[in-house]
Formats: C-alpha cells, sequence, structure tokens
C-alpha cells in the first residue's frame, strides 16, 4: 500500500477550500495551515503563465524529517504515511528544519504538526478533506499500488512533476502539468 | 519574471516568509559545545602525553570551565525546545539516523564526567578541601589513579561532541548553506581553537600562554583554508548552494560574516598571535576574546543564515 495524492495545476484556481476544509476538520489552531495555495508566475506581459498548485505535507518516501527526529516521533506508518505523535515529540524543531517543503509548523501547544493526509478518515474508506470538498474535483488520493486507484489511473496518463526531486526525497504528491 | 506566492494567507510564526525557528539557543549551544570539546580535547590531550606541568592551566584551571559551560549549553537547548515537559522523550530511544539523538546521549556521559573530571582537580586548586564522605574521597583517588584512561576516554567523547555541533547542522539537506560535510570538521576546528584561546587567556605561566598562541594560530590557519574551501564548494555545486554562498559574497550577511567572523574574528587575532611570536608585547585577553567573538558570531550567522536558505521551485 503506497498513499498517494495528484493536483491538477490545471484545473486547480486557488479557491482555498481545501484549506479551510482541512483547518475545520483537523481543528488548525488560527493563523496555522497543513495545507496552502501556491501561485507561481512565470513570464513577461503579455506571454505570462500561472501555475496554482494546493501544497501540503508530501509525505516522502525518504522523508528527512523522520531521518533526524530524535525521539521517533516523526514515523511512517503503514502506507507511507508521515505522522506526529504529539506526546513523543519534543519540539525541537529538527523535523522543521530538515524539511525542503516547510510543510510542517509548531503547534501553539508546544509539539510539531503538518497533514496527516487525513488518516482518521482514510482509515473508515474516505478521502482527506481537502479531496472530499474540492470543487473543481483537482485533487485525487488513492493507493499508489493499485492500478484501478484514481490517483494511479491519473498518474499513469498525464503528464506530472514532483516538488525539488532534486532534494531526494522521493515526494508522494504528484502536481499534473 | 517568476514569482511564487502562497495566497491562501499562511503566516505561520518561525516559519514564514522564511524559517526564523532556531533563534539564539541553538547557536550559544553550538559555541559552548564548542568550547567545552575544545577545552576537554587539550586537557586530556596533555594528561595522555604525560605533560601536565607544561600545560598546567589546560589540564587543571581551564576544565573548571567546562562543566559550566555544558551546563549553560544545556540550559540552552532546554530553552529552544518547545514541548520542554516531553524533553525525557530523548533519552527513551538510540536513533542512529538522527544526529540530534546521539549528540543527546553524548551530552549525557560527556556531562557528569566533565564534572568528575574538575573535581578531581579540586584538590589542587583548593589544598584544604575535604570531600567529607569516605566514598567520595575514595572515588577521587581511584580517578586520580586511573587519570590516563580517563583521559582516553575524554579525548575522544570531545572529539565527537565537537564535530556533532557542526554534524548537526550539516545533516539537514533542505537548507543548503548547512548541508555541506566539511561543516564538521570546521565547526571541530574552531570549537578547539575557542579552546586554545580561553587557555591562553586564562594562563599565568608564560611557555604555556606561547604555546597555547602558537596552537591557536595553526587552528586558525586551518579554519581559514576549511572556510575558503566551504566557498569553494558551495560555489562548484548546484543552483542552492550557490545561491547560499551569494549569502556571504554580496548577500545580506556579507558584512557581519566578513566584518565579525573573517576579520575580527580570525584574522585580527592571528595578525596578533604572529605579532607576539615576533616578540611584541599584546595582551592574551585580546586575541583570545577576539576568537571567542568570533566563534559566537560565526555560529550566531550560520544558523541564522542557514534557515534562509532552501530548495527552489
Amino acid at each position: 500500500m503506497r498513499y498517494a495524492m495528484a493536483v491538477d495545476t490545471k484545473k486547480c484556481v486557488g479557491c482555498s477550500d481545501c484549506v479551510v476544509a482541512c483547518q475545520t476538520e483537523n481543528n488548525v489552531p488560527l493563523g496555522y495551515a497543513r495545507d496552502w495555495i501556491v501561485e507561481n508566475v512565470a513570464g513577461t506581459y503579455p506571454k505570462v503563465e500561472m501555475e496554482i498548485r494546493s501544497e501540503r505535507c508530501n509525505h516522502c518516501e525518504n522523508a528527512p524529517c523522520v531521518r533526524c527526529c530524535p525521539t521517533g516521533a516523526s514515523h511512517i506508518v503503514e502506507g507511507g504515511i508521515v505522522l506526529v505523535t504529539p506526546e513523543e515529540c519534543i519540539g525541537c524543531g529538527a523535523c522543521m528544519e530538515a524539511c525542503p517543503y516547510d510543510a510542517r509548523y509548531p503547534h501553539p501547544d508546544g509539539f510539531v504538526d503538518k497533514c496527516t493526509f487525513c488518516i482518521h478518515r482514510v482509515e473508515k474508506g474516505e478521502d482527506p478533506a481537502c479531496v472530499e470538498v474540492c470543487p473543481t474535483h483537482c485533487l485525487y488520493f488513492g493507493d499508489l499500488d493499485d492500478p484501478n486507484s484514481d490517483v494511479s489511473k491519473v498518474v499513469a496518463e498525464r503528464k506530472w512533476k514532483v516538488l525539488a526531486p532534486e532534494a531526494g526525497t522521493k515526494p508522494q504528491i504528484f502536481y499534473l502539468i | 519574471m517568476k514569482e511564487e506566492l502562497i495566497v491562501s494567507g499562511r503566516n505561520i510564526p518561525g516559519v514564514d516568509p522564511h524559517l526564523t525557528l532556531w533563534h539564539w539557543q541553538i547557536p550559544l549551544y553550538l559555541f559552548l559545545g564548542g568550547l567545552a570539546a575544545g577545552l576537554i580535547f587539550f586537557s586530556s590531550l596533555y594528561v595522555i602525553m604525560g605533560k601536565e606541568d607544561k600545560a598546567p592551566t589546560a589540564v587543571k584551571w581551564a576544565s573548571f570551565i567546562t562543566p559550566i559551560a555544558l551546563v549553560i549549553g544545556l540550559a540552552a537547548l532546554f530553552l529552544d525546545l518547545r514541548h520542554k515537559l516531553f524533553f525525557w522523550r530523548l533519552y527513551t530511544t538510540i536513533r542512529l539516523e538522527s544526529p540530534m539523538s546521539w549528540g543527546a546521549w553524548a551530552l549525557l556521559i560527556i556531562t557528569p564526567l566533565s564534572f568528575v573530571w574538575s573535581a578531581s582537580y579540586l584538590r589542587e586548586l583548593v589544598p584544604s578541601w575535604d570531600w567529607k564522605f569516605k566514598w567520595l574521597n575514595d572515588f577521587e583517588a581511584w580517578v586520580i589513579k586511573n587519570r590516563r584512561p580517563f583521559a582516553w576516554l575524554m579525548i575522544v567523547l570531545a572529539v565527537i561532541l565537537g564535530i556533532y555541533t557542526g554534524i548537526l547542522l550539516s545533516a539537514f539537506n533542505a537548507r543548503p548553506l548547512w548541508n555541506t560535510s566539511i561543516l564538521g570538521p570546521l565547526f571541530l576546528t574552531s570549537g578547539l581553537s575557542t579552546g586554545a584561546a580561553t587557555i591562553m587567556w586564562m594562563s599565568k605561566d608564560h611557555e604555556e600562554k606561547k604555546l597555547f598562541g602558537r596552537i591557536d594560530l595553526l587552528l586558525i590557519t586551518i579554519e581559514v583554508f576549511f572556510i575558503i574551501h566551504m566557498f569553494m564548494g558551495f560555489l562548484a555545486s548546484s543552483a542552492v548552494q550557490i545561491e547560499a554562498a551569494k549569502l556571504f559574497l554580496g548577500g545580506p550577511f556579507t558584512v557581519p560574516f566578513w566584518t565579525f567572523v573573517m576579520i575580527l574574528g580570525l584574522l585580527l587575532p592571528a595578525f596578533l598571535e604572529i605579532l607576539e611570536w615576533k616578540g611584541y608585547r599584546i595582551p592574551a585577553a585580546v586575541p583570545a576574546f577576539l576568537v571567542l567573538f568570533g566563534g559566537l558570531m560565526f555560529r550566531l550567522i550560520m544558523v541564522e543564515a542557514g534557515q534562509i536558505t532552501r530548495y527552489l521551485y
């Protein structure tokens, strides 16, 4: 099992619904975010291109945050989801320094927090909150090892990229381009 | 033009617009850890060589600074933690992949040992000192008897402690300024240099002052070589590391780095130590203070600048 997500940058309009859904679903404290929208504008008028991405933890296969965690609070569970156990986290910040995507944040209660792929929903067979609410259906979630899952199909059909592949982290969020 | 913006209103303290998670606590610890490593290294080195009388300050008096430096450093590390009450979780596991884990374990071993080391010299500082309990006096006698094997253990731990301060940072692949393996040897050399400078400052023995002035001069030379080497490596590396080097070569850290670290912290004390070698009278406190100041500034600048550097996509 290998959970992954695909984000269709051609369909995303940057409405931030995924961000709000996540904050509501996961009780994310005010001002913080487990996912966010990036607008990348390149070129000179009239040849301007914009790419909109809904970003979150990449649940890397080679996760540097897990590697450098001194207590084992950062860990990978079945399905490749990277999680933090608050009761084991000392809040040293090593994982945040180690993340090339700045996907983690220091929770006001002291521990480090991040996207969980809504594991509590996924375990029940539901989609993560962000995927569920997306009005343009630009987010795909599923098991990469299952060739019939939404994410496997779309990753097989479309051209995609991952963020900072040169960091060697083997990210599992695919951006369809 | 290329512009990349987070448009969903993310403004997380310590993360946005760029990482400022580690403040003064980590650099202060890196400095004190390096200083302690340097002091332990020279103290054990002269015991192992059997030349305690040649370097009495290094072996005896300077070693009293070590536990103080380590305790202040540990306090700084503790202050840096955001989930403080869970700090004991560090000691419920050993994670060899995580430099912070084995660094924490090394500190747990070296801190009490540095207290024992200093305490075993207390009688020479205060001749009338008595440990009150027989078992403490027996333990002291046992330590003094086994000074050499103890020194061997301490010198190994000192190198681990000193090199760890650099490896802690170099293990972060996400921060291109830190992600160079030369940082370990560089921080170790810098730590040894601050240790040598402290001994030079404290020593009342003219020969010993001279000896540690020369040792420090050698260490500064190695350090300057490592720093040049580090920048050469960055400039010959990938875009993110070229960007990292540019912070110091025209970017916002150019003035603080070259003024406080390179000139005031390395070249000027080296120059003063050369003058002293040539026979001019230079108070040892001046180059020693500059080396210590430069060592602290180096770590403050490296930690702050490193957090700005990142992968671009």
